[in-house]
């Protein structure tokens, strides 16, 4: 079971879930009737029975009722839901597959959820143009099976790609084991279509390659439903390689082989996918998976190749130099696409061996830069002995994103609230290295607090009136992302300051 | 307080400028000053606060104050083998950083490597209230907060002074090649097309008069393919890197002509369209470069012509360069909603809009 928990996060919520029984129900009916005229009887949801299904996205310690759930099909449908959401000034969230893992699809006590799952229609794809025109609610995967007959694919690869949803992964600008080579959602994707807050439709992007005024697909991708919804995407489509092939090196040190990864890409060589497992984590996967991984060293590196057979030869070649030269004490290359799927099941069964061993888990997705690799690994062993807890680590590293691990058994009330400190201290050991709190998986309520040591009070509300400047009432997916100044002065923590370096000192003037 | 003469000068002049209501020309070398609205108010001079902050060959990552000079930056990367894979155009000497992340111009490789706000992976922005903000950072993957630093490429300044900006940058390709092909517009449009949808290593293209310019770019053995695959005549590599780099920088032919035709009265349009939108039925000679998907047009036609052409195949025309755009703007006008949105967002970074106003879009 995954599972994370912040109570301190859920106590961002508190000052709407502040309103009596009474209350909520009279809002209920009268958010009921004015959706009522607008959808089929079956499309709006709220007896509780209904409802308890979206209760929580993939972050499921984060659990709240929405006060009722409406199921548009059309266009026309969400339009005129948020036309009556925003008249009645009611909040709206947007929701996909709910696989997301950051609390981002969390509902509102007294907001609807707009579950956007009906919206699953391949548009169109072009073949010349290697375009996809997709709705929202298309899984990742299917886009590629759908334009798998003429070679082409869409690049980003987020692990529960079967089943998240487009429309989720613009949300989140999620990533992949290929992002490092092909880049995230926002650099393949061309056009969001959706509707603002009011109800107007709007088109950011275009299938050109810029547009008019402002370049708005960064703050719209990556926005987790605060800006906009989304209804319709064109993604970029790139051809297949023709083959991949993949090297796993072990190393009989952690230093080694942070060190191996950024003499990888110091030698001038991008892979395909470039990813690591420490020792407590290759025990885990190989006990599932049973993939011949080397239990004895400390650190495994998978790092793959792909292209023309003669690029991934030469790829291949130089890649083995470098690691070779970096310690590994064994390197094995796949023989084939049998062999390469087998080096990459462990890794991608991480967080289901990880449940094996442990009743919880929670997972971190902080990024720090390539050169601190070793230095976090060294700060999470020290910080296993501080909170007494297990972590094992998987990460992206090539990108220098980390999901590490925390084992521990919710029902233990002492183990949570150690694993949440646990959390706390690699991401903000991770922002005090260079970093970041969130590399995938996004803001959502788990790192609300978090965001505070990131940010400084005058950068958060910055971020505040950029939603405003979409959302002038605050109705899109209001309480994420962006802590308030109060919720902030509560947790406690320094903003750690950045940019700018050699002036570091700078707070105000 | 600050401990940098620069940046503390550049702070007391937007607190001054915010005290007296004066509006700001944000200035680097000042070699896209044709481009855009007309520059207008008090000129804030970028280039002291210059130097590269930090750079870290094997992060893939440099850190570079506003004011540095382009050519500084490229050399410091050349150094280590690496670039900036979007190429961004020098249509002078002087150019800075700061005026290439805010001018958003990307050259030849566009197409296939992006463009300059892909390479944008943190930014520090001084904004109307005189307030130093942080945004993104030194990592590849970051999705902490709104992404503002990438939407400040191309934001022609109007949000505030870039003072800082973390880029992405990339090893330079083992090998490349150029290849020459003749054939007409519509036939380098379809092929352009189909190549793109197979594994090759296309890294830039340009057709003028009859003739496709190709550029691969790649591992070895994977250009060596391609090359055989695609066919064409081969160009010499310092001949071939002189039509890159004039092209990139408008000093090729097709340039010079058109700063003839312009000192005449013409205009200088770029129409960035679909890659697979059709050859467009406009007078004037064409240059298509980024697979299709940007085509240069001087022309002494009328705005809407140019507009209306591009926007019929789901793209937009830029006024690019004219004696004079007054009347007739840089850039096609904003639909309804997004017209609010870009006044909205400027009030939140600049409310009394002090900064760059009207470059972007007239009257903001």
């Amino acid at each position: 079971m995954n599972a994370s928990a912040t109570p301190s996060a859920l106590a961002a919520l508190s000052t709407i879930t502040a309103t009596t029984a009474t209350d909520r129900a009279a809002r209920q009916s009268q958010v009921v009737a004015a959706l009522s005229p607008l959808l089929p009887a079956h499309a709006l949801l709220w007896h509780t029975e209904d409802t308890v299904p979206y209760e929580c996205d993939g972050l499921t310690a984060y659990r709240q009722m929405p006060l009722l759930v409406a199921l548009p099909e059309t266009e026309a449908q969400v339009a005129a839901i948020l036309k009556a959401c925003h008249a009645l000034q009611v909040p709206v969230v947007a929701r996909g597959a709910g696989t997301g893992l950051s609390g981002g699809a969390m509902p509102h006590p007294l907001g609807v959820t707009l579950s956007l799952a009906k919206f699953n229609k391949i548009v169109q794809i072009d073949r010349l143009a290697r375009t996809a025109t997709v709705q929202c609610g298309v899984r990742n995967l299917a886009i590629s099976e759908a334009a798998a007959p003429h070679g082409l694919y869409y690049a980003p690869d987020p692990s529960s790609q079967i089943a998240c949803t487009i429309g989720g992964n613009v949300a989140e600008n999620s990533g992949g084991v290929h992002c490092l080579k092909y880049g995230l959602t926002l650099h393949n994707v061309l056009r969001v279509r959706g509707y603002t807050a009011q109800g107007e439709a709007i088109e950011f992007g275009s299938e050109a390659l810029d547009v008019p005024g402002l370049d708005l697909l960064p703050l719209v991708v990556g926005s987790e439903g605060m800006l906009a919804v989304t209804t319709e995407v064109t993604v970029k489509l790139v051809p297949k390689p023709q083959l991949a092939r993949c090297i796993m090196a072990s190393f009989d040190d952690i230093r080694k082989a942070g060190d191996a990864v950024a003499a990888v890409i110091a030698a001038g060589i991008i892979p395909a996918g470039l990813e690591m497992m420490d020792k407590p984590m290759t025990a885990a996967v190989e006990d599932y998976v049973h993939a011949g991984y080397d239990l004895n060293a400390e650190a495994i590196l998978l790092c793959e190749s792909d292209g023309t057979p003669e690029e991934v030869a030469e790829e291949i070649e130089r890649m083995l130099e470098v690691l070779t030269g970096c310690g590994a004490t064994r390197v094995e290359v796949s023989k084939d696409e049998r062999q390469r799927l087998v080096f990459w099941s462990g890794r991608k069964n991480a967080f289901p061996a990880s449940g094996r061993i442990s009743p919880d888990y929670m997972c971190m997705d902080s990024t720090i830069p390539r050169k601190r690799l070793a230095d976090i690994l060294l700060a999470i062993a020290g910080m296993e002995v501080k909170y007494g807890l297990k972590c094992c680590n998987v990460f992206h590293a090539g990108d220098g994103n980390l999901h590490p691990l925390i084992l521990f058994d919710a029902n233990d009330p002492d183990q949570l609230h150690r694993c949440e400190l646990f959390g706390a201290d690699i991401l903000e050991t991770s922002v005090a290295m260079g970093g970041t709190v969130t590399g995938e998986h996004g803001v959502g309520v788990e790192k609300l607090s978090s965001m505070c040591v990131q940010f400084s009070p005058a950068e958060r509300e910055q971020m505040f009136a950029i939603k405003r400047a979409f959302d002038s009432a605050e109705l899109l997916n209001p309480g994420k992302v962006i802590p308030t100044l109060q919720r902030c002065a509560e947790y406690g923590k320094m903003h750690v300051k950045k940019g700018l370096l050699p002036f570091a000192e700078l707070e105000r003037f | 307080m600050v401990s940098d003469p620069a940046l503390s000068r550049l702070i007391s002049q937007v607190q001054g400028a915010a005290a007296d209501r004066v509006s700001l020309d944000i200035r680097g070398g000042g070699t896209k000053a044709f481009y855009g609205g007309e520059p207008v108010g008090e000129a804030l001079d970028l280039r002291p606060l210059a130097g590269i902050s930090s750079y870290e060959p094997s992060e893939l990552v440099v850190t570079v104050r506003a004011g540095t000079p382009l050519a500084t930056l490229e050399a410091a990367l050349a150094e280590q083998g690496q670039c900036l894979p979007f190429e961004p155009p020098r249509f002078a000497e002087g150019g800075t950083v700061g005026g290439m992340v805010a001018a958003g111009l990307a050259g030849p490789a566009r197409a296939a490597v992006g463009g300059v706000r892909d390479y944008v992976l943190g930014a520090t922005l001084l904004n109307g209230r005189a307030e130093l903000l942080s945004f993104g950072g030194t990592v590849m993957k970051n999705v902490a907060g709104y992404d503002v630093s990438r939407v400040l490429a191309g934001s022609m300044g109007i949000f505030g002074v870039i003072c800082e900006v973390s880029l992405k940058v990339l090893p330079v390709q083992p090998a490349t090649v150029t290849l020459r092909l003749e054939m007409d517009a519509a036939t380098a449009i379809r092929r352009l097309n189909e190549w793109g949808g197979q594994p090759l290593p296309l890294n830039a293209s340009a057709w003028w008069d009859g003739t496709l310019v190709l550029r691969l770019s790649g591992a070895t053995a994977a250009v060596a393919s391609a090359q055989q695959k695609i066919g064409g005549e081969l160009i010499d590599a310092p001949a071939a890197q002189a039509f890159w780099q004039g092209l990139r920088d408008h000093r090729d032919e097709f340039f010079l002509g058109a700063a003839r035709a312009v000192e005449g009265g013409a205009g200088l349009w770029r129409l960035s369209v679909p890659a697979t939108a059709p050859p467009l039925k406009l007078s004037g000679e064409q240059l298509l470069e980024w697979g299709g998907a940007q085509r240069w047009i001087c022309t002494s036609a009328p705005a809407p012509t140019l507009r209306d052409a591009a926007a019929a195949v789901g793209g937009h025309a830029v006024l690019f360069r004219a004696r004079d755009k007054a009347g007739v703007g840089t850039f096609a006008p904003l639909k309804p909603p997004l017209g609010r949105i870009h006044q909205a967002l400027k009030d939140a970074f600049d409310p009394q809009g002090l900064f760059n106003p009207g470059r972007l879009v007239p009257g903001l």
